[in-house]
């Protein structure tokens, strides 16, 4: 008699300890190969667009450094582009160039966590989770420094940053430049030649590049895919169109190209940093702006950022009150979400957990 | 008495058996006198493995650039007391759905083989609880029962993932069981004998320098025959499929535990026995070099554990199948061979021609190893994506400069 | 040759392990904490509030409650609010600080700390009497007037209300920024509260009642 084998579901529930946050993902499988998954969030819902539309403008801020909770300064510096181009306010320069280093800084804090967790998941015990939390504690430790809070830092205001940084930032900074490249190259070697890993994330998990654009997918993983798109060079924001950097492309956009694209962005992100901190002018940190503020009636403006995990951005209405009408965020990893399926579905089991671990999804965002 | 024997095991041994034996029988002193050696060395053995969950957790905090547990005792030495106690009073469940009987021994047949391992090792010299004259067969055959210990785990919990877990880890050990017993039958050509004490006796020049293939694939079976890592897919928790442990709770799973910390101690007992001369050195007494030279082993698992990602379950197959027989076979015929040619007319190799074999043994592991490797296709990969830099007027619009 | 990336990475790791540990063993140790730290207990001075409830209107969770009523002092200057109550409910806060932005009168500041646990969510609550009675290290968040002078709310000197404001009245402090003298704001025009900002004044009709 022959043997008969039929696919079989499994769920893998949202309390698990690899999936990055409360997210739940039916698999159904036959034998080791994946035919179907069909992920299922919103176990982390808070409602964050509607309570938007209860606070103030300047309110709204502390709501969004709670969406990438990893991430926060691109948050708000998102929302606060975003506010910008609604109400008609001129950020000032050395705001910008705040902006800017705190976004920059914050990449790099997002990628250390990417990679150390996709190593997490690739089963190298801790150690390079631990050396990359090591160095991501420096930069919370310069957040602290500069904005109170390590986390969630409600740094950005519409029209620049709230406070100038303090005397110690700078030489913390510049200490932390020095120190880092030396770092990423021991990161690199300590993991780049590593045939084990090599082997387990090379030709898995690959997306095509049309299935990217199709499905707006936008971040290191669209860039990983070959496609040429960061919006720091394409719609250019803050004072990005001043300063030198290169983009990684990645060419085959399997697992591999994804984690060599961050680690390479984090690089581009030092260059970044540097860059502003030998250009930035003196000179007021904010604009002259109220707390409480009406935009015109019936104003919208799309804000967009190049976030650590893609395209994030705030699409605001306002009615002339001094609350928005309807604040919708489109979201780098609800969107990057959906083409979770062509990237898994024919291969093997094993290679679910560390494919969805380089998607770098992060639930606060996808669910709001 | 000479005072370095005072150190010597078997002194004492002979000193409680001679003192029992004036007053007792003769049969009850001897068994008297040997229950108490064994006695000791199981139970230091134990304590070593104990000691080792304590170095384990230090080291890897270490490696990690972290301090490991340090509040219970000083630097953390009862942590591992404070673990026992834990797990002591955790309550035992057991599921519904399971064989009981086979769940509950399940445990036991996991921990016996490791002290019946420690039972034909020769801890110090003219020491070791017994020196059968086929002792490697006897640890081969021993480390079988952990496989078998293995299934029934999976197989009694009445989880159905629990014995695809299962399943998946007796197919890796017993994959890796082949390359071990051909890398020790290759020991067991030089020093001419299965006892383990004539291994220790022959080996004038430690078989690590003599068989480097061998060693390496030793190193690796034995990596794999132990769960660890990177071998060790059976415990992963960020695996979709659970391991054969899961339904085990409390004292159970702790001698499971307790069985895969005490596996790291015995192996490393057993790789030094094998191919670091044992306890064989000049000044300090045999004892002590042996624990040095095991410590070094477990460092070296250690370290190989705090940094290596684990393998796919096929990858780990393929990687046995592949890769690690055929060198074994290899290796066993290029050990046969020059045994063959260089041995004396009495059978045994002198120390010059141990070191020639050296030589030998050494060019063939690297042409073996690289070859070998290349003959299967290891992936000559690029690792760097291209950095596009791309100008102001847009990524789309004009051509970027590709830097390699 | 296959196996030098895994040898060049235990290489690292075998670096790693003889580095100082980062560990820092709390609570005997302490992680160093920068004076612009957005602490727990919030430190108030009662002479320089006047009860307008701005710390109220801008707390984006409204969590701060403040009950004034006539004090009765100066009624030919029209009168100044006694605060009756000023609750903070620290359960719910996000330590966001803008209730400190808020303030016009620097009479509100971020505490510094961490470590007020409790073992109920009502005792959480910070009362008057406990911000009245408190030692009074603020932090530096949003107050450069405090920056400027570099004060470390650990282990500097409690401040009195007099040192505190953006021009602070002319009294002698102890500290490595020496002697008198005035200050002004370090960036005139960003702390401006909206009742002076020539157009966009706000309306809080929406939210954010007081009880008077």
């Amino acid at each position: 008699m022959a043997t008969r084998t039929e696919p079989i579901t499994v769920n893998i529930g949202p309390q698990h300890p690899s999936t990055h946050g409360v997210f739940r993902m039916r698999v159904t499988f036959d034998g080791e190969d994946i035919l179907n998954v069909e992920p299922v969030f919103g176990y982390l819902h808070r409602g964050s667009e509607k309570l938007a539309e209860e606070r103030n403008y300047t309110q709204v801020i502390t709501l969004t450094d709670r969406l990438d909770y990893v991430a926060s300064q691109t948050n708000n510096q998102a929302y606060c582009i975003a506010v910008e181009k609604l109400a008609g306010i001129q950020p000032t320069e050395r705001g910008m160039y705040l902006r800017v280093i705190a976004a920059e800084l914050q990449r790099i804090a997002s990628h250390l966590v990417a990679t150390g967790f996709l190593l997490q998941d690739l089963g190298a015990f801790a150690t390079p989770l631990m050396y990359c939390f090591r160095e991501r504690e420096r930069i919370l430790e310069m957040f602290e420094m500069l904005c109170g809070a390590r986390i969630t830092v409600s740094y950005m205001r519409p029209g620049g940053v709230f406070q100038d940084a303090p005397e110690d930032f700078w030489p913390a900074l510049t200490t932390f430049l020095e120190d880092m490249p030396g770092y990423l190259d021991e990161l690199d070697m300590l993991l780049t030649g590593n045939e084990i890993i090599v082997g387990r994330t090379f030709d898995v998990g690959v997306l095509k590049p049309e299935i990217a654009i199709n499905g707006s997918v936008s971040g290191p993983i669209l860039r990983s895919t070959g496609v040429r798109w960061d919006i720091r060079k394409a719609d250019p924001y803050d004072i990005y169109d001043r300063i030198e950097f290169d983009v990684p492309i990645g060419t085959r956009g399997d697992n591999w190209d994804r984690y060599k694209v961050r680690l390479e962005e984090m690089r581009q992100s030092l260059r970044i940093v540097e860059q502003c901190v030998a250009q930035i002018p003196e000179g007021p940190a904010r604009a002259e702006v109220p707390f409480v503020f009406r935009p015109p009636a019936g104003a919208e403006a799309y804000g967009r950022v190049e976030a650590p995990k893609g395209e994030l951005g705030f699409y605001l209405v306002s009615d002339g009150t001094i609350a928005p009408y309807r604040c919708k965020i489109r979201s780098p990893s609800m969107i990057n979400l959906s083409v979770l399926s062509d990237i898994l579905v024919g291969y093997k089991l094993a290679d679910l957990i560390v494919t969805f671990g380089s998607t770098d999804i992060n639930m606060g965002e996808v669910d709001r | 008495m000479d005072p370095r024997g005072f150190f010597e095991l078997n002194t004492w041994y002979r000193g409680l058996y001679l003192t029992l034996d004036n007053v007792l029988p003769s049969w009850m002193s001897y068994f008297i006198a040997g229950f108490a050696v064994m006695f000791a060395i199981v139970n230091a053995m134990m304590l070593l493995a104990t000691l080792y969950i304590w170095f384990e957790r230090r080291a890897l905090g270490r490696f990690q650039v972290r301090q490991g547990p340090n509040r219970w005792g000083p630097f953390g030495l009862l942590q591992p007391i404070a673990d026992a106690l834990k797990i002591l009073g955790k309550e035992d469940i057991v599921p519904h759905g399971a064989d009981r009987w086979v769940f509950n021994i399940a445990p036991i047949v996991m921990f016996f083989p490791v002290p019946m391992i420690v039972a034909v090792l020769p801890i110090a010299k003219n020491v070791a609880i017994t020196d059968i004259n086929v002792g490697l067969l006897f640890v081969v055959a021993i480390t079988g029962f952990s496989t078998l210990a293995i299934f029934m785990a999976g197989w009694a919990s009445g989880n159905r993932y629990a014995l695809f877990g299962a399943a998946r880890a007796v197919a890796m050990l017993i994959s890796y069981e082949i390359p071990l017993i051909i890398t020790l039958g290759s020991i067991a050509l030089l020093s001419g004998s299965l006892a383990m004490g004539t291994i220790v006796a022959t080996q004038n020049v430690p078989y690590l320098l003599v068989q480097p293939l061998a060693f390496v694939i030793f190193m690796m079976a034995i990596s794999a025959e132990m769960n660890r890592s990177p071998f060790d897919i059976v415990e992963a928790e960020s695996e979709l499929i659970a391991g054969y442990h899961t339904e085990y709770s409390g004292m159970k799973f702790g001698m499971f535990m307790l069985a895969e910390f005490a596996a790291v101690i015995v192996a490393s007992g057993l790789a030094t026995t094998i191919f670091l001369q044992g306890w064989r050195w000049p000044f300090l007494p045999s004892a002590i070099w042996f624990l040095l030279k095991m410590g070094m082993f477990v460092f070296l698992f250690l370290w190989i554990r705090a940094t290596i990602p684990r393998l796919r379950v096929d990858q780990i197959l393929a990687f046995a199948w592949k890769f690690l027989l055929p060198l074994s076979v290899v290796s066993l015929f290029a050990t046969a061979l020059e045994v063959f040619f260089l041995r004396e007319p009495d059978g045994s190799l002198t120390t010059n021609t141990l070191w020639i074999m050296s030589g030998i043994n050494f060019g063939l592991a690297i042409v073996a190893l690289v070859g070998w490797a290349n003959v299967l296709g290891h992936r000559r990969y690029n690792p760097a994506p291209r950095i596009a830099s791309m100008y102001r007027d847009g990524p789309l619009g004009s051509r970027p400069v590709e830097v390699q | 040759m296959y196996g030098m990336g895994i040898v060049k990475g235990m290489s690292v790791t075998l670096r790693n392990l003889f580095r100082t540990p980062v560990t820092v063993n709390y609570p005997e140790e302490r992680m160093p904490q920068h004076s612009r730290f957005r602490g727990e207990e919030f430190v108030w001075y009662e002479e320089r509030c006047t009860g307008c409830a701005s710390c109220a209107k801008y707390c984006p969770l409204g969590i701060i409650k403040i009950e004034t009523s006539p004090s009765g002092e100066f009624p030919q200057e029209g009168d100044s609010y006694k605060i009756d109550t000023f609750d903070i409910d620290i359960g719910r806060c996000m330590f966001c600080g803008f209730c400190v932005e808020a303030c016009p009168y620097d009479a509100l500041f971020m505490g510094s700390g961490f470590e007020r646990g409790r073992y109920r969510r009502d005792s959480l609550v910070i009362t008057i009497d406990e911000l009245k009675a408190a030692e009074k290290h603020p932090s530096t968040w949003f107050r450069p007037q405090l920056e400027q002078r570099r004060y470390d709310p650990f282990e500097g000197k409690s401040l009195e209300w007099q040192e505190v404001g953006r021009r602070y009245l002319g009294q002698t402090m102890h500290g490595p920024a020496g002697p008198t003298y005035e200050y002004q704001l370090e960036t005139p025009g960003a702390l401006e509260t909206p009742s002076q900002s020539p157009e966009l004044s706000g309306h809080d009709e929406e939210y954010g009642e007081e009880e008077e």
